[in-house]
């Protein structure tokens, strides 16, 4: 396995004028599950931001190359049609706006960047209800407006189910497990699993190890400062879950 | 029930699909004119032009009289000043006030209409041969000063529905004409309402005896097309005890660097039980993005609800002219009448909006509803202006108003004037207002999920006139979705 999905190389980003990505380097094969730990203020949804591209932030140096194409050339949307798919933290509300007719607008615009077909309503729906399955979203959630009232685990179990609609190759799943009950939780992680092939990766960016005990991760990193300052398999996880941040936090300051 | 909202629902984001495909820039569909043989009086407003008109369109001589009192009165009146608008002083004697495309009055078959006309009305997607139309719909057609055009009139005729051009009701039903005319909206009402009396040109008659639901939704299609006129239709709707109709009007005017009047009057009158649903999606010329030409509407729409437990509803998505000064209105007069009025108003670049309703209750235990939603970008104004008034002896009414604004630039204005006068204290009479902003991130979670930025405030701001556009009917619906994202394209900022 020598191809490379994701390699970020010295990825430094800023946000009003405050650097948060110090020279981040990254490198994702398909079929791997990778998490990114560390403490609150690190710069863990920053990098889930930039590179999904939000315009909030700067980049200031560095490359990101996905599956052969220059990621940070591309608008957000384009990256999201050549298959990069954020499960934010916090999903925004649209009032008035369907599921339905929000996830037809982005499958549609994904087809459209493919050169192919609009789907028909009834090839729509069937996939809806496919796809709905995976996180037992109810038919009810999915006619109701894009996150408008749904409870914090109705919210992230959206979040996962809009993955499962557009097949990202690599998703990012951004503090997925917050405000998740035990129930939700084991709904969420056995989606993303449901997900994964061979050729799709998932970075999990996570505090805490609980939901790594649901969706295995291949690589641990811990973000800390805005740099990776250590990896390792998911041994690590279980050391940070023990011994908590700040061994690491001395290491890497006395240095 | 459920999975039948969902399909209603995708089916809507088809169309809108398709037609963000096809254009690429919020830019007027319709400003195109067409070379249509056209009579034109010369500019100027005198007793003699009123004379003209009456003549010309062989009135009787009540009808002239009515006009000549309302000009005289008219002389004696100046433009509103209250409207948070600033508009231009209107020379009323630059405009010329009858403009018609020279074919015989009332032509009776397609054949004797002038084809560059139906090519015109073809253009703006209302097919006149009746074949070619959606079933389920019949069309009035104006143009200029003229309805040229009448569909469906012999099927509508079986079942006693009248619905014709205004002039020829004049000639074919006098009675009943003169029995309503300006019985709601008194020449009296307004300067721009004197204005109508005075020189009206044409527009719908409707009439639906008692106990007829009208079989397909009528609809009035005006189009200004000549340079230099103001556009003065008038049309009158009655439905008689436990009548139903369902009326549609939408409009266009081309592209002209001159501003255009449009001074319309629409009379609604509502038997007991009987019920109106009017629909307007109106979409004149809004001139250029620096503010130069659009057509001035300035239009005076009233229903009276004289019937016990009679209905009026009112929806209109307003995204054109440069000045839009409008208030459909209920005066709920039977007891348990009903009023209704839910409107989007969109304005953007210069265009200026103060729109809104008057309920008037004046029947025990009336109802009104009130749903404005308004839309600001660019360095537009836009202003809901509303009148909920309880009369000393209307027992148990109730009000529900809801008026929120959607800004989309920060040079833009939002404005809500709401007028509460309440007599009787068995009234509930509730007021709800927001204001907000599409927001950055909402934008960013679409464009995440692919969907481009144009699209997505195409997507949210459809979303957030829902509630009203879920008013409209079927056909118009799908239109009015298409209109409002293609209007709203490359506004945010």
């Amino acid at each position: 396995m020598n191809d490379i999905l994701l390699e970020v190389k010295n990825l430094h980003a800023s946000v009003e004028g405050k650097e948060i990505l110090k020279g981040i380097n990254l490198t994702v094969r398909p079929g791997e599950v990778h998490a990114i730990m560390g403490p609150n203020g690190s710069g863990k949804s920053t990098l889930s931001e930039v590179l999904a591209g939000n315009p909030a932030f700067t980049v200031t140096e560095g490359s990101v190359d996905f599956h052969g194409k220059q990621l940070l050339e591309l608008s957000p949307e384009d990256r999201s049609h050549e298959g990069l798919f954020l499960s934010f933290q916090y999903p925004v509300e649209i009032p008035g706006v369907s599921m339905v007719n929000f996830m037809r607008a982005a499958i549609n615009a994904k087809r459209k960047y493919l050169c192919e077909e609009p789907l028909s309503a009834t090839e729509f729906l069937k996939l809806m209800r496919q796809k709905r399955a995976i996180v037992e979203l109810d038919n009810k959630l999915a006619s109701r407006s894009v996150n408008e009232g749904f409870s914090g685990g109705e919210k992230k179990r959206n979040e996962i189910f809009q993955m499962a609609v557009l097949e990202p190759v690599l998703s990012i799943l951004d503090e997925t497990d917050s405000g998740l009950d035990i129930d939700a939780l084991r709904i969420v992680a056995g989606g993303v699993n449901k997900l994964k092939t061979e050729r799709n990766a998932t970075i999990v960016i996570t505090h805490y190890q609980r939901l790594l005990d649901y969706i295995r991760p291949d690589f641990v990193h811990v973000l800390y400062k805005g740099r990776i300052v250590r990896t390792g398999g998911p041994e690590l996880a279980l050391e940070l879950e023990e011994r908590g941040y700040d061994w690491i936090k001395e290491e890497v300051d006395a240095q | 029930m459920k999975e039948n909202n969902e399909n209603i629902a995708t089916d809507g984001a088809v169309c809108q699909g398709n037609v963000l495909d096809d254009v690429t820039r919020g830019d007027y569909k319709y400003g195109f004119t067409s070379d249509i043989d056209t009579e034109i009086i010369p500019r100027g407003l005198t007793e003699d032009t009123v004379r003209f008109i009456s003549e010309r369109k062989g009135e009787p001589e009540w009808l002239l009289e009515f006009r000549l009192k309302a000009f005289r009165h008219w002389l004696g009146m100046t433009p509103p000043k209250w409207a948070h608008l600033d508009i231009p002083e209107i020379d009323f004697q630059s405009i010329s006030y009858y403009a018609a495309p020279k074919t015989k009055e009332g032509p009776k078959s397609l054949d004797e209409v002038d084809p560059e006309l139906i090519d015109t009305f073809n253009k703006l997607g209302i097919p006149l041969e009746e074949q070619k139309q959606l079933s389920g719909m019949a069309v009035d057609a104006v143009l200029d000063s003229v309805s040229v055009k009448t569909t469906h009139r012999e099927k509508l005729a079986e079942m006693g529905v009248i619905f014709c051009s205004i002039s020829e009701a004049v000639k074919d039903y006098p009675d009943l004409v003169r029995k309503y005319l300006g019985k709601v909206v008194s020449y009296r009402d307004n300067f721009y309402a004197a204005l109508n009396s005075a020189v009206f040109s044409d527009g719908s008659f409707v009439y639906i005896p008692k106990g007829v639901r009208c079989p397909m939704e009528l609809s009035t299609y005006f189009r200004i097309n000549a340079a230099g006129t103001g556009q003065f239709e008038r049309t009158l709707i009655v439905a008689d005890d436990d009548a139903y109709v369902s009326y549609l009007e939408g409009c266009t005017a081309p592209q002209r660097d001159e501003n255009q009047l449009h001074a319309a009057i629409v009379e609604i009158v509502v038997e007991d039980r009987a019920e109106v649903k009017y629909s307007t999606v109106q979409n004149w010329y809004a001139g250029d993005a620096e503010g130069r030409g659009g057509v001035y509407n300035f239009v005076t729409k009233r229903g009276l609800c004289r019937g016990d437990y009679s209905k009026l509803s009112w929806t209109q998505v307003e995204t054109g002219s440069a000045i839009t000064w409008k208030y459909p209105s209920c005066v709920l007069a039977g007891e348990g009448s009903v009023g209704e009025f839910y409107s989007v108003a969109v304005t953007r670049n210069r265009q200026q909006a103060d729109t809104g309703t008057k309920m008037i209750h004046l029947g025990r235990n009336s109802r009104s509803t009130i749903v404005s939603k308004g839309i600001s970008a660019g360095h537009s104004q836009n202003s809901y202006r509303g009148l909920v008034k309880v009369a000393p002896d209307a027992d148990g009414c109730r009000n529900y108003t809801q008026c929120d604004s959607l800004l989309l630039s920060s040079h833009c204005g939002a404005h809500t004037f709401p007028y509460i006068d309440v007599l009787n204290d068995t009234a509930v009479v509730e007021h709800e207002a927001t204001t907000s902003k599409i927001s950055e991130d909402q934008l960013f979670y679409c464009n995440q999920r692919g969907i481009p930025t144009e699209e997505a405030v195409g997507l949210i701001v459809n979303g957030y006139a829902k509630e009203v556009m879920n008013k409209l009917p079927m056909e118009f619906a799908v239109e009015a979705q298409r209109l409002l994202a293609i209007t709203l394209e490359g506004s945010v900022g």
